[in-house]
């Protein structure tokens, strides 16, 4: 396959006697909605972690836009325009939603090493932020301070936050954990016209979802892909119905 | 307070009136501080003129502590190190026989700085209780190293028999002059600092405070941003040790004893953290505390302990806070 946005080879990762990702390889194509499901303790989570940064594989290694970053840390990998969202909603609670949104628009605008102009008025961050807002929705609540949005409001502004990073990659990592049938159904069309101009991995448990959004979908169980391939293939695959699906019917 | 606020959007609507509530506070501040001489003629009462100024000096490094504990959360427990340093400079120059401000001054500043420099770099690949243990630490180290200077009178401390002068004028011998260059110091390290929390480098700074994790995943690693800002809060506590120095006319170890970098995180919380006016009024009510608890009995602390206690129980935001409760500004939390 010609130039994948994201290579994993032979990603492997334990937890003591525990095989967390095992022998993972995955490529990702540029503009696709890549899903990765299975069922819980597949080792999800784990392979995000690695994939952004915030963990190291034991051995294996990770090709980003054709360029190694295995070795990278988080923050060089976000530089590079790797985003992530989090299962567990982290954000800066004693900041504005503006001003969450404003310092990654700062990050991306380069160092921060500058002491002198405030930066609430700075039109160049706060333009950028507020135009993030209204993407996901959130652009009435820019005054309130991030720690009371309702939990909804939170999964709604760690995708402006991802955004406003310009990433090439956007890793979200259960974006509609804990959110009811309404705010999901929202964020699947937010999330569906940001799919025409990004690149996604999402990491879901709600089938829904995933099945609306994916170009391909992954399965993962015990730290290996099972199978990947496009929803419908999925959907008919005998070992993924054994393996997960079937576990819900 | 009822919250009968108007029905507006909430996100704008307190928008004035909070920016008034912020700025009240450091204006009536340096109003008192800038009449203070006057006052003390008009009194005929030269002591105060000299308390004061001691002080401003001391709100110098109370402010310098407040930038990386109330806006970064780093609590340094060595902070009196960097006063110390910054009075060292003035005493071992002068020893030296060097009392060109222009010169000693800045070497004093600047060997704080590179004190700062070495040891944050260290400190600061620690966290919490770690932080302040390894603080504690270097700045004890810098505490048995001028005990040991036999050369700079060791335990005795070093007396300084020459103020700094600028380009050959004594302007420190004059009280007053003093008074107004300490003044200018403290303001001038205290819009400094406004500034800094202001610009991009302070949000990097205050949110890194909130999650570290979350300032990485947008492509920022704080550590380079937190030593930074070690190093300017460590050069304008040694400002502050450099007038002392001159204020007192002479430095001892003592000026950096763990105590004193104790005293010194009291003064921020009792003022209240994060404002950097809140570290000013702390160091005003510390001393001020001390010195009228010490003419009422020597065991002063046992009444000062408990008063802190409570301030930290039930005055969260200090004093700062409490006055801008009092005032009626809404009770924010």
């Amino acid at each position: 396959m010609a130039d994948p946005i994201l290579r994993l080879e032979r990603l492997s990762k334990h937890f003591g006697a525990l095989r967390v990702t095992n022998e993972l390889s995955l490529d990702v194509e540029r503009g696709e909605v890549h899903a990765i499901i299975g069922p819980n303790g597949a080792g999800k989570t784990t392979l995000i972690s690695q994939i952004s940064g915030a963990l190291a594989p034991d051995h294996g290694s990770i090709v980003f836009d054709g360029r190694d970053v295995t070795g990278l840390s988080m923050a060089q990998r976000a530089r590079a325009g790797l985003a992530r969202s989090f299962q567990i909603t982290t954000i800066l609670p004693n900041f504005t939603v503006l001003d969450n949104v404003a310092l990654a628009v700062q990050a991306r605008q380069g160092h921060s090493f500058r002491f002198v102009r405030a930066v609430n008025r700075d039109r160049s961050l706060t333009d950028a932020a507020a135009a993030h807002l209204e993407t996901v929705g959130l652009l009435e609540r820019a005054g309130t301070r991030a720690g009371s949005l309702s939990h909804g409001e939170k999964r709604s502004l760690e995708l402006a936050i991802a955004l406003a990073t310009r990433p090439k990659l956007l890793l979200l990592d259960e974006p509609m954990a804990g959110t009811g049938r309404e705010e999901t159904e929202r964020l699947v069309a937010v999330l569906k016209r940001l799919a025409s101009d990004y690149t996604m991995i999402l990491v879901e448990h709600d089938m829904d979802a995933v099945f609306a959004l994916a170009d391909r979908i992954s399965v993962l169980v015990y730290g290996e892909v099972i199978a990947t391939g496009a929803p419908e293939a999925i959907r008919e695959n005998q070992k993924v119905r054994q393996a997960y699906l079937g576990e819900e019917a | 307070m009822a919250k009968t606020a108007s029905p507006a959007t909430p996100s704008t609507a307190p928008r004035p009136s909070r920016i008034l509530e912020g700025t009240w506070i450091p204006l009536v501040v340096f109003a008192i501080l800038a009449v203070m001489p006057a006052v003390s003629v008009a009194l005929d009462d030269s002591f105060l003129t000299l308390f004061v100024i001691r002080v401003m000096i001391f709100a110098i490094a109370a402010v310098s502590l407040d930038l990386i504990l109330g806006y970064g959360a780093l609590i340094s427990f060595g902070h009196a190190a960097f006063l110390g340093i910054g009075a060292y400079g003035i005493g071992i120059l002068s020893a030296e026989g060097t009392d060109e401000g222009l010169i000693a001054v800045p070497v004093a500043l600047v060997a704080a700085g590179l004190f700062a420099l070495v040891t944050g770099a260290i400190s600061l690949k620690t966290r919490g209780v770690y932080f302040i243990m390894i603080t504690l630490a270097f700045a004890q180290m810098a505490y048995y190293t001028t005990t040991s200077l036999s050369a700079y009178g060791g335990d005795d401390g070093l007396t300084i028999w020459s103020r700094t002068e600028f380009l050959g004028h004594a302007i420190l011998d004059d009280r007053t002059t003093f008074y107004y260059v300490t003044f200018a110091c403290l303001l001038g390290a205290y819009l400094l600092c406004r500034m800094i929390v202001a610009s991009r480098f302070g949000r990097v700074l205050t949110g890194a405070k909130q999650s570290e994790v979350r300032l990485q995943a947008v492509g920022i690693d704080p550590y380079g941003y937190r030593l930074v800002a070690y190093v300017i809060s460590a050069m304008l506590c040694a400002l502050a040790g450099v007038l002392l120095a001159n204020q007192t006319e002479f430095v001892s170890p003592a000026y950096m004893g763990w105590h004193r970098s104790g005293d010194l995180i009291v003064m921020v919380v009792l003022g209240g953290m994060g404002t950097l006016h809140g570290a000013i009024i702390g160091a005003a009510a510390y001393l001020v505390l001390e010195e009228v608890l010490q003419d009422f009995t020597e065991h002063w602390r046992l009444i000062f302990g408990p008063i802190l206690v409570l301030v930290v129980l039930f005055g969260h935001g200090g004093i700062v806070r409490l006055l801008s409760i009092l005032s009626g500004g809404r009770n924010r939390g």
